[in-house]
């Protein structure tokens, strides 16, 4: 009886919180599920006598879709490289920021973290003026090297890196700070007996601080990978998935459809198959974290 | 992070000037409600700019008719189409809404809208025989008029004149081959990093203008099937291709670019086609020094100035089918339409009237810009009227972007437009095989 009662009581301290997640989370998605095996479109609108369980065509759709191919390969180009640079930039950063030879820590601290909390769409456009190609100040600079103007945002072949810099700029300062609390976990001890033991600087890092480092690493890169794979905004402000395509997310490829023409059914496959390929990456990741014990 | 924190900005954006509006609107009506509760209250959503002159307009209208009150509602165009989507879905559609003419067949289709054929029947003031023929049939479909045009436009060539008399022409083209002729011309002359013609990669516009202009259609069999591969479209393709291969234009999307009117007059292009806003836009953003330098033309026929044809587009005034106040939403529409109105639509807008007597008002009929439009808008052409059209030509132009940068010849490009546009209509197909959509 008195188990019962607790029992109870726990539920209804949680309930609040299983309540939002099931009404604003769980059924969004089993809705979503559901649709993807339908043809809902704009005519299923108009009278759902319209509407067609389609069984897995959709999913057939989207993998035979050569736009789907060229968007997946577009996204893992943007995971692929964006990913590691990211990490690699703020552990940069924030080994920089705890040397104990640094001043002024916390104004690099904030300086470096200012972008993570500037709004994307206002500094998207600021970053496409800045890289116009005939007016931007990017090229304007890179003429006082006698570096010929680039076409940053209308080549095919230099949109992808400006737009992973971009991200790369915008993002890694958030990082930062989770390899920073990471970096001030570590017991100076451990740098003090590698010292007498004679380590080198470069030594200390390897074998202490990578090591030490490695599980706050692991949650960053997690954390970074899942976001990559949403890739939207950037390109829809700076470039609408163009040009020819090369910046065309998966999902901007899911909101074109989604949204503009309302093909909310073959959408949502297309949700559940990046879902798909996210999960594998982060089997992958965990899998490689594990091998190295850092999960 | 970002993923958790990216997504869900964007939809807001445009959102928030229509939740401004919408609190707008609600206090407006709070203040003037009790006064006038007996009137007839009619909901009128306008976008854009015609949406703050619509509010002007609509105050003659009440002056006429002191038992009806209009409540104009103004919807930025980059949301409008998902609103009145959202609108029907949940039952919340106004009487009457200014809508673009290629979203017409869509809400037709979705039964959002109500054929207006029996009130035009009874008025003196909208008779179709004084509209631009392509225009008023945009509207019509299966032989019902679901809308009447407000104010139309349809895309054609700014050039620049000193540029052109430079390279030793003293008229604007007329025909392809005379066009293509003036470009390379202008090409040869241009200083590095200028160019001929300016034609924006993600822009399906000047692609359609051009296959308007030959006969037939770029669908087949009551458009259920795509057309791209028939003779007449590969010639308007190899046509638009040839700005690209030859270098006449560069291979730039519009977001690349930070003011059409600037670049314009600073001689980095000499044709560029574009639609009548533009007309205010560049007397608005050149330098006053450019201003003569500057003119419109229809655009140019195949064979000549005969075969001089374009995209019949604007926008149109529905009713929608929920509407409780019907006649009321008629009486509306039919004070817009009348010339003098529309008339001083324009002088507020730029926006050119559909109609031709009005057209003949001094005004208007005085504006050297305007001219081409008139000449051009006698032969625009209605674009293909289903639902299904706006993504068709969004997927014709990537393609076309991808032939333009070399990867597919003209007839691989056509073949693939028709392989992407059959399976669009697919759906279509299947509804018109059980029976339709009524």
């Amino acid at each position: 009886m008195k188990r019962g009662g607790g029992a109870l009581v726990g539920w209804m301290f949680v309930a609040p919180a299983l309540i939002v997640i099931g009404v604003f989370f769980l059924l969004p998605v089993l809705a979503a599920l559901g649709l993807s095996f339908t043809d809902f479109n704009i005519y299923a609108l108009a009278s759902l006598k319209n509407l067609r369980f389609v069984g897995i065509d959709n999913y057939i759709a989207v993998l035979r879709m050569g736009l789907f191919w060229k968007a997946l390969g577009n996204t893992l180009y943007f995971v692929v490289v964006g990913v590691p640079l990211s990490i690699g930039a703020a552990l940069g950063a924030a080994l920089l920021v705890h040397s104990r030879l640094a001043r002024w820590k916390s104004f690099f601290r904030v300086a470096l973290f200012t972008p993570v909390v500037t709004n994307l769409i206002a500094v998207a456009v600021i970053w496409k003026y800045l890289f116009q190609e005939r007016y931007g100040f990017v090229n304007y600079a890179l003429s006082w090297f006698g570096i010929h103007p680039i076409d940053w945002l209308g080549n095919p072949h230099m949109s992808m890196p400006t737009i992973i810099l971009f991200a790369l700029w915008k993002n890694f300062g958030y990082s930062m700070i989770i390899v920073l609390a990471g970096l001030q976990a570590i017991p100076d001890e451990l740098y003090e007996a590698a010292r007498l033991d004679g380590a080198s600087a470069w030594r200390q890092v390897r074998y202490i601080t990578l090591p030490m480092l490695g599980p706050t690493l692991m949650t960053v890169g997690l954390l970074t990978m899942v976001g990559y794979f949403q890739l939207f905004a950037e390109p829809y402000v700076m470039t609408q998935g163009g040009p020819l395509q090369s910046t065309l997310s998966v999902l901007y490829l899911l909101y074109e459809q989604g949204f503009n023409w309302w093909n909310l059914g073959f959408a949502s496959a297309i949700a559940f198959v990046l879902f798909v390929f996210t999960m594998i990456a982060t089997w992958a990741l965990m899998r490689f974290g594990r091998r190295k014990g850092w999960v | 992070m970002s993923g958790i924190t990216r997504l869900p900005r964007l939809p807001r954006l445009p959102r928030l000037p229509l939740l401004l509006s919408l609190v707008f609107a609600a206090l407006l009506g709070g203040c003037t409600q009790a006064p006038h509760a007996q009137r007839e209250v009619l909901h009128f959503w306008a976008m854009g700019r015609e949406g703050l002159v619509a509010a002007r307009l609509v105050q003659g209208f009440e002056k006429l008719h002191p038992d009806i009150r209009v409540e104009v509602q103004q919807l930025p165009w980059t949301a409008a189409h998902a609103k009145l989507l959202t609108a029907y879905a949940g039952d919340t559609t106004p009487d009457v809404a200014q809508m673009g003419n290629t979203w017409i067949p869509e809400m037709a289709a979705l039964r959002a809208i109500v054929p207006l054929d029996s009130y035009i029947a009874g008025s003196h003031i909208v008779t179709p025989s004084d509209y631009f023929p392509g225009i008023w049939t945009s509207n019509v479909i299966h032989g019902k008029a679901y809308g009447v045009p407000w104010y139309v436009d349809t895309r054609l060539i700014f050039y620049r004149k000193d540029i052109l008399a430079a390279a030793g022409f003293d008229h604007a083209p007329t025909s392809w081959a005379g066009w293509e002729r003036m470009l390379a011309a202008i090409k040869a002359r241009a200083k590095p990093g200028d160019w001929a013609a300016l034609l924006p990669l993600n822009e399906f516009e000047p692609l359609v203008s051009l296959a308007l202009e030959q006969p037939g259609s770029f669908l087949r069999d009551g458009d259920q099937y795509g057309n791209f591969e028939s003779p007449q479209f590969e010639a308007a393709l190899r046509f638009y291709l040839g700005f690209f291969r030859n270098g006449y234009a560069p291979r730039l999307d519009d977001t690349q670019i930070a003011s059409v009117p600037i670049e314009f007059a600073r001689g980095h292009y000499a044709f560029y086609i574009s639609g009548p806003w533009m007309i205010r836009e560049f007397e608005r953003q050149m330098p006053a020094a450019a201003w003569g330098d500057w003119a419109t033309a229809p655009l140019p026929g195949p064979s000549g100035a005969a075969s001089n044809s374009g995209i019949a587009g604007g926008a149109s005034l529905v009713i929608f089918r929920n509407s409780r106040h019907k006649a009321a939403a008629w009486k509306l529409i039919e004070y817009l339409s009348r010339p003098a109105v529309q008339d001083e639509f324009h002088r507020l807008t730029g926006d050119l009237p559909p109609r031709r007597s009005t057209w003949a008002r001094p005004d208007i009929a005085s504006d050297p810009y305007a001219v081409a439009f008139r000449t051009q808008l006698e032969h625009a052409r209605a674009v293909p009227k289903i639902a299904e059209y706006e993504q068709i030509v969004q997927e014709m132009q990537t393609i076309a972007a991808r032939a333009a940068w070399g990867k597919l010849s003209v007839a691989q490009a056509a073949a693939e437009m028709n392989q992407r546009t059959n399976a669009i209509l697919s759906e279509r197909r299947w509804i018109l095989r059980h029976g339709g959509l009524r």
